[in-house]
């Protein structure tokens, strides 16, 4: 099967793609998963891909993105040559690793990891394969197809990803990275599939990265999807640092049982099109949800954050804090909707987003909004965009401290109310150095994972063999 | 001569507040200007300091025998002016300990020395802070984030005793003190005296002046100094209030 070359992203495109290859894309299918990919085909035969004429996608147009050309595999990248993967370099954080070229699982070990504890992770499509029954009691009943165009296609054309599942009463004792680095000699688009399940009084935290190796054009299209159980614990981090000349469109999507806890990060350091969308559906009562976000944009950067909370059942609370700060022709969006359904009495929600606009050209849109009805509940948004403040900034330079330097410490100040939220130390050290740096000017595309930094003492190491791909 | 200021003339916004200031200050000297509100006092700290948002529009200000005004507001920290302020800004997520290592090292390095290594600095904190009476950990905090008026107010002492500067500029900084905290803040200023710096202490009120004993006594009336003076003369301001001043100015 010979990859789609260079051609520009249009839904006709994809219709055909999928005419011609279906077999090919179900032959590993159940027929439940088999029906939920047809179905998601019509879904994005009708729809299309989004453009601005949708309300959620006015403000971000995504033209010159598609008209860039990508190849399109369906088969794993072949021809890379490394025999070695990812080992993180975040100082003395113990994670495991799972990584991911190009949408695709890697791993020098097995594609699924079998933990003695019962957790298992690896590859969505080997765990298609050998746990049908707990992945189709999971797969596509959080996404949305029906919504969303991306959301569809990547439906429709699912293959890999990856598969996390903690089972009931356990706690991961460590933190699991998910690296998904995109490197190929020619413009890629991707699409994976990750789908995370924490069992009832489980807990989980997952460090999520998106990295691209090198300046091609990228466009990837990932859906995550992510159940909680009663009273599991999720910590979540979004990380990403790709070039210039790539686009990432990223839907999360979040099903929390009663008593569920999330804390979901996303830090978006760089970046051509970053569009997040974040949906959070609780599905029991005293669950708790905190989003934070934390964007710093520059050149012609395009951040655009869409938060969706859906207050279904009453006493949850939700919070979303929202941060960026935009330098030279940078534009972002941020977009939060809470809807309190009306028996979710007790909901407290609050919805904050500020802004720091370094140049007349920078340019925010922010647009938090409450849709309520039930009378019972606590809700507050509030959105600020604004010019660094000239009193602290005199302050500062008073006690001696230079323009340049007072200016840095009032922006990385500004970023720290969601930097200081990351509760794993090792990783909140590394993201502020990651945000100086980035303040400074100094954070080029790292060559390797967003976490190695290229630092000296930490030099990258590949340890893992890559040559299955 | 430590600070020099000739016919100073400085307007905000095409205000002029500033009317022909002049003002000679030593090394080893302390003055304190008084004088109603609205005259100009923290104008003419805030312009010593180079705050941009003032236009100066006539006379220069000498500092160490070199004019001041192509100075930055940093350059002139680096020089050795300390600007005490009357509303110290609340800066949240910048702790004081990295706040003040930042200004000790660039203002060590405007000077051609090496950055001051970890445990000597902290253990200048330590002393500093004692010198201040400062006894809880206020220095993990953010700069002035949810401090009382009086924390504030030790806080810039704080800053001044860590900086040494050589000429300190305090802008009303006994104002809304209790007399517990007033006494700590003047203590400090009279323990950092020495015959190289000098200070100019703004205030309002005679009381201060009850515990920093200045050289001289200024009385600052609608941007100009119209009367200088010995410490006598704030007892005088304090007794019979400005009135008298302004029946002598019509």
């Amino acid at each position: 099967m010979q990859p789609e070359t260079k051609e520009i992203l249009s839904a006709e495109r994809f219709i055909n793609l999928y005419e011609k290859h279906r077999e090919f894309l179900s032959a590993q299918d159940t027929s439940h998963i088999a029906a939920l990919r047809d179905q998601a085909m019509k879904s994005f035969t009708g729809l299309g891909f989004p453009d601005t004429s949708l309300e959620s996608w006015r403000l971000t147009d995504l033209d010159e993105s598609f008209n860039r050309g990508y190849d399109y595999h369906l088969k794993p990248t072949t021809g890379v040559d490394f025999h070695k993967v990812f080992r993180c370099n975040i100082p003395h954080l113990d994670t495991a690793i799972i990584g991911q070229l190009n949408g695709w699982y890697v791993s020098k070990d097995v594609p699924l990891m079998e933990l003695g504890n019962g957790i298992i992770m690896g590859s969505l499509a080997e765990a298609r394969k050998k746990y049908p029954h707990l992945v189709e009691r999971y797969y596509g009943t959080m996404a949305n197809d029906s919504a969303d165009g991306f959301t569809a296609l990547n439906t429709a054309f699912a293959q890999d990803g990856v598969f996390i599942y903690v089972p009931d009463n356990v706690k991961s004792p460590r933190p699991v990275q998910l690296i998904n680095v995109i490197h190929f000699e020619e413009n890629l688009f991707l699409q994976s599939r990750n789908l995370i399940v924490v069992g009832a009084n489980a807990g989980l935290s997952l460090v999520h990265c998106d990295d691209s190796y090198n300046h091609q054009a990228s466009f990837s299209n990932i859906v995550t999807e992510i159940h909680i159980g009663e009273h599991g614990v999720m910590d979540h981090y979004k990380l990403q640092n790709i070039n210039n000349n790539s686009t990432l469109v990223s839907s999360v999507f979040f099903r929390m049982d009663a008593s569920a806890q999330l804390a979901s990060h996303y830090i978006s350091l760089n970046g051509g099109l970053l569009r997040n969308n974040i949906r959070v559906h609780f599905n029991g009562p005293h669950g708790h949800a905190a989003i934070y976000g934390i964007y710093l944009m520059d050149k012609r950067q395009h951040v655009d954050n869409q938060v969706y909370v859906d207050h279904a059942f009453p006493d949850c609370s939700s919070s979303e804090t929202f941060k960026g700060i935009l330098d030279e022709h940078a534009h972002a969006i941020f977009n939060g909707h809470v809807l309190v359904r009306r028996d979710a009495t007790k909901t407290d929600a609050r919805q904050s987003n500020k802004n720091i606009l370094m140049t007349d050209t920078a340019r925010v849109n922010s647009k938090p909004f409450l849709e309520i009805y039930n009378d019972d509940v606590k809700c507050s948004h509030g959105s600020t965009t604004g010019q660094l403040d000239q009193e602290s900034m005199f302050y500062l330079r008073q006690r001696g401290i230079g323009e340049e330097t007072a200016r840095m410490l009032l922006m990385f100040a500004f970023a720290d109310e969601v930097v200081s939220k990351i509760a794993i130390p090792e990783l909140r050290q590394r993201i502020e150095d990651m945000v100086k740096k980035r303040l400074q000017g100094e954070l080029q595309i790292c060559e390797q994972c967003v976490l190695h930094c290229n630092t000296p003492e930490h030099p990258v190491e590949f340890q893992i063999d890559l040559s299955k791909i | 001569m430590l600070l020099q200021i000739k016919n100073l003339h400085a307007s905000i916004n095409g205000k002029e507040i500033l009317k022909g200031v002049d003002l000679d200050v030593r090394e080893g000297e302390v003055h304190a200007i008084m004088g109603p509100n609205g005259t100009g006092k923290s104008t003419l700290a805030s312009v010593i300091a180079g705050r941009e948002v003032f236009e100066v529009t006539a006379g220069e200000i000498l500092y160490k025998g070199k004019d001041l005004h192509k100075l930055s507001i940093e350059d002139r920290a680096r020089e050795g002016i300390f600007l005490g302020f009357q509303y110290p800004v609340e800066i949240p997520g910048v702790s004081i300990t990295n706040f003040m290592r930042t200004a000790v090292n660039e203002i060590r390095k405007f000077k051609g020395l090496d950055p001051l290594p970890g445990g000597d600095f902290l253990r200048l904190m330590e002393e500093k802070k004692r010198l201040v009476e400062i006894t809880s950990n206020l220095t993990n905090r953010s700069v002035n984030e949810g401090f009382s008026g009086g924390e504030k107010k030790k806080n810039e002492i704080f800053q001044m005793a860590m900086l040494e500067p050589v000429l300190a500029i305090l802008d009303e900084t006994d104002s809304g003190l209790d007399i517990d905290a007033l006494r700590i803040v003047a203590n400090g200023v009279n323990k950092l005296r020495r015959p190289d710096n000098a200070f100019v202490v703004i205030t309002h009120y005679q009381r201060l002046l009850d515990y920093i004993i200045p050289d001289f006594v200024h009385v600052l009336f609608e941007g100009r100094i119209v009367k200088s003076g010995g410490k006598e003369l704030a007892l005088e301001l304090e007794e019979k209030g400005y009135d008298w001043i302004k029946k002598e100015q019509e």
